[in-house]
């Protein structure tokens, strides 16, 4: 599975893209929230408070009690600020 | 006929208008919104990034949407992405129709999706620091109006 990050988030990771493979048990988006919140460091400080971020599942935005464990690409950013 | 662009060039509102209404006879009313970067507050630049794939994916159902509420003839978006100054055009939404009202509603209605549902993000240079735009809650309150 692709990850992808904007925005701050990008710059809190430290990447913009990565891939992973799922680890047993994180089935929706918020549990890979807290899998990743878990990693520590820049990740730690990115997903510690998820209602700051919004998601998008294979490029559909998706509340945080959407599935994941099928998905190709799942992305993290901030409220979108266009136009 | 519509268009949908992401791109680091700025656009010439004439060309565009031209492609979308010219040389048909069914159109009698085109709406244009252009937004341009504010220079308040000693703003220096804006830069925008944006979800490549996602953005245009999103962009197009909002324009499908808008084509189900409305008997439009065509509409062209134009979002910039990169490094923009004070002045400078970011956006261009035209809407084409028989008549106004269509092409006034669908203008605000894309509009109001552009600002609150496509994946750009804008980052502030101010002096020497940078940060990131927080999104508005006015934004979403517009966007509400068309549920």
């Amino acid at each position: 599975m692709t990850l992808l990050y904007f925005a701050w988030v990008r710059q809190k990771v430290g990447t913009s893209e990565e891939q992973i493979d799922l680890p047993a048990g994180v089935v929706t988006v918020g549990d890979l929230i807290a899998h990743l919140k878990s990693r520590g460091g820049g990740y730690a400080d990115a997903f510690a408070d998820p209602a700051r971020l919004r998601v998008a599942v294979d490029q559909e935005h998706v509340s945080f009690d959407a599935p994941v464990d099928s998905a190709d690409e799942v992305a993290f950013f901030p409220p979108v600020t266009g136009g | 006929m519509n268009a949908v662009r992401i791109q680091r060039e700025d656009f010439d509102i004439g060309a565009e208008l031209d492609v979308l209404a010219g040389g048909r006879n069914d159109v009698g009313a085109v709406v244009t919104f252009t937004g341009h970067v504010r220079g308040d507050a000693n703003l220096t630049a804006l830069t925008l990034e944006h979800y490549p794939g996602m953005t245009e994916r999103e962009i197009a159902s909002h324009v499908h949407e808008a084509e189900q509420r409305w008997p439009l003839t065509g509409v062209t978006i134009i979002h910039r992405i990169g490094r923009l100054e004070p002045g400078a055009r970011i956006v261009l939404v035209a809407t084409a129709s028989s008549h106004r009202q269509a092409a006034f509603a669908a203008a605000e209605f894309l509009m109001d999706y552009l600002k609150t549902r496509a994946p750009f993000w804008k980052e502030e240079e101010r002096g020497g620091s940078k940060s990131w735009v927080a999104a508005k809650d006015t934004d979403e309150d517009a966007v509400q109006r068309w549920k």
